[in-house]
């Protein structure tokens, strides 16, 4: 093997690394969302295929790169949009809308006591 | 000039794509984070097309069109009950791009590839063959197209293993003689059939184990690519895939009580063996719907286990308006959340984020077994073995030693149930015999329905 050929496996070892380091910390709560990030993801190899597509080498090298190109942008695209519509579910409580009757009769009011609570949700949020 | 561009743009991507993956540790930031990631992908695509190598576009534009039709609707309209089939599609799609890549890499270069990049490309090809037929094994069976039970024959590990050894086999004489074409495409027969024989004896409710070893090999397949054609982004991309895939079997095989061997040699479809504890002597307490609704009312803590059935019935909606009024008369509701509820990993959580359930009331199973004991009552709804006290203390039990959760530990247990039919794995529950547990008969979503028209009243 050549030099290339282990820059590249320390390339991938050390991303292999890095993965596992950052995927184990993604709580089971966004587990499925993560499936589908790292598929998107890995609809680069669309790279591959742009090339073996648009190089002009043969047709057997264009048409599979065709297929190629469309099976990974089916991912790409289908994979970030499904991505960012799961996670746009995922929201935070926001301010207990059946509280603020009692607590305030008028809506100004109501509003203010709603607003430390979000704050404090904030807060909460930012911290590790 | 264009080359430095070109890796300009992958450095950056690569760079994104590991930023996007970091911000899915916690949900705040994880959808931004994706946005970079995506900005990524677009970068890396931009420079691959301003390459010197790249001469024609009509065939690129083409797939890109094609693929982007058939994608936008499998982004916006798959519902996500259906998430785990549509995962096991894009397995498919990801792995059949590397291996026509490596195909079309041996087709130009065939006996000139050179022992190490042929290796590589056996390795795409091979792994990229098998998550073809595997995935598309595990969507035919998740969607309901090939029966969902385990098909399973005399000798199927024998055939499976001999398979695999003549595809191991083959793959080293082709790094030692790249020249043979014949072995190479006898190659990806054999891969091909290995993943429908994969998957073949695996049942349904394993599907989490196969779904993720699936992701991991798709990865590898696309790191492998990377390695063919000296591309670096690829092998990051796919090291990360391959890495999220790898802990995403590991931590399902664990919560499933299957050991990793298991997971890793595919043998994991064999039939439990039943337990021979019947319940027979035993005697079940039903409760009305108006008398659960009572116990709901009057609660400080309710937790609730949603199970498959419960999403099988739709009846997630119902879960949060319940939710809300025992909220309403004062109580405080939680959710704990097994590893395996549901057909993937994480699926319950995206299920009752759909249902707007917010998310810092769902509880993992380590953050929640503490607090049953506190809880009034426990709402089980169409879950069953992730509840089973027998994993705790009965050694003859399949399903010993598989994390569980607590629900018998509450006060009161409420299990809604349609009959007293064992669960899939066709084991007792002893916990439906327990003296503080109720049964509530009927479809989970009557059910609920019913008790949410009860609680109205109360």
């Amino acid at each position: 093997m050549n030099v290339t050929g282990f820059m590249q496996l320390y390339v991938f070892i050390l991303a292999a690394f890095v993965g596992y380091q950052i995927i184990t910390r993604v709580p089971p709560l966004l587990h499925t969302p993560l499936m589908s990030a790292t598929n998107a993801i890995s609809a680069i190899s669309l790279v591959g295929s742009l090339v073996a597509a648009g190089s002009d080498r043969g047709t057997v090298s264009t048409v599979l790169g065709f297929v190629a190109v469309t099976a990974a942008t089916i991912n790409m695209v289908g994979g970030f949009v499904i991505t960012d519509r799961m996670l746009k579910m995922f929201r935070r409580e926001v301010t207990p809308v059946r509280e603020t009757p009692k607590i305030a009769p008028n809506a100004a009011e109501a509003v203010k006591a709603a607003t430390p609570k979000v704050a404090e949700d904030a807060k909460a949020s930012g911290a590790p | 000039m264009r080359e430095t561009f070109t890796q300009v743009t992958y450095l950056v991507a690569s760079v994104l794509f590991i930023l996007g993956l970091r911000s899915l540790t916690k949900p705040d930031t994880a959808r931004q984070g994706m946005h970079y990631a995506a900005i990524g992908m677009f970068l890396a695509i931009v420079g691959t097309l301003v390459q010197h190598e790249i001469v024609r576009y009509d065939w690129i534009i083409g797939g890109l069109i094609l693929g982007t039709i058939i994608g936008i609707p499998l982004g916006t309209q798959v519902p996500m009950t259906a998430m785990p089939q549509r995962i096991a599609i894009s397995h498919m799609f990801g792995a059949l791009a590397a291996t026509l890549v490596g195909i079309a890499e041996y087709w130009l270069h065939g006996a000139e590839l050179g022992t190490a990049k042929m290796a590589a490309v056996g390795f795409e090809v091979l792994f990229g063959a098998l998550t073809i037929t595997g995935s598309f094994m595990a969507f035919g069976k998740l969607q309901e197209i090939i029966t969902g039970r385990a098909v399973t024959y005399k000798g199927q590990n024998t055939v499976n293993i001999t398979l695999f050894g003549i595809t191991v086999l083959m793959f080293i004489y082709l790094i030692v003689h790249p020249e043979n074409a014949i072995v190479f495409y006898s190659m990806i027969a054999l891969a091909l059939m290995i993943g429908v024989f994969m998957v073949l004896p695996i049942g349904g409710a394993d599907m989490p184990v196969v779904i993720s070893l699936l992701n991991s090999y798709a990865g590898l397949a696309s790191a492998a690519t990377g390695f063919a054609i000296g591309n670096n982004v690829l092998i990051i991309a796919g090291a990360l895939d391959g890495a999220s895939g790898f802990i995403l079997s590991i931590v399902m095989s664990k919560a499933m009580n299957r050991s990793f061997q298991n997971v890793i040699f595919g043998a994991f479809g064999a039939a439990p063996t039943v337990s021979t504890k019947t319940a027979s002597g035993l005697s079940v307490r039903s409760i009305s719907a108006e008398d659960a609704a009572i116990q709901l009312a009057y609660a400080k803590l309710v937790i609730i286990v949603p199970g498959y059935g419960m999403a099988v019935a739709q009846a997630q909606h119902q879960v949060r308006e319940l939710a809300e009024l025992i909220e309403k008369k004062g109580g405080e509701v939680k959710y704990a959340i097994h590893p395996v509820a549901g057909r993937m990993p994480g699926h319950m959580n995206v299920l009752l984020a759909e249902a707007n359930v917010p998310y810092d009331r769902l509880y993992d199973m380590e953050e929640i077994n503490g607090e049953f004991e506190r809880a009034d009552v426990a709402l089980v709804i169409g879950a069953n073995d992730v509840v089973n006290p027998a994993a705790r203390n009965d050694t003859s039990s399949p399903i010993y030693g598989m994390p569980i959760l607590n629900a018998d530990k509450a006060q009161n247990v409420i299990v809604l149930k349609r009959s007293m039919n064992p669960g899939f794995a066709g084991i007792e529950n002893e916990l439906f015999y327990n003296d503080k547990t109720s049964l509530l008969f009927g479809d989970a979503k009557a059910s609920l329905s019913k008790l949410v028209a009860e609680m109205k009243t109360v």
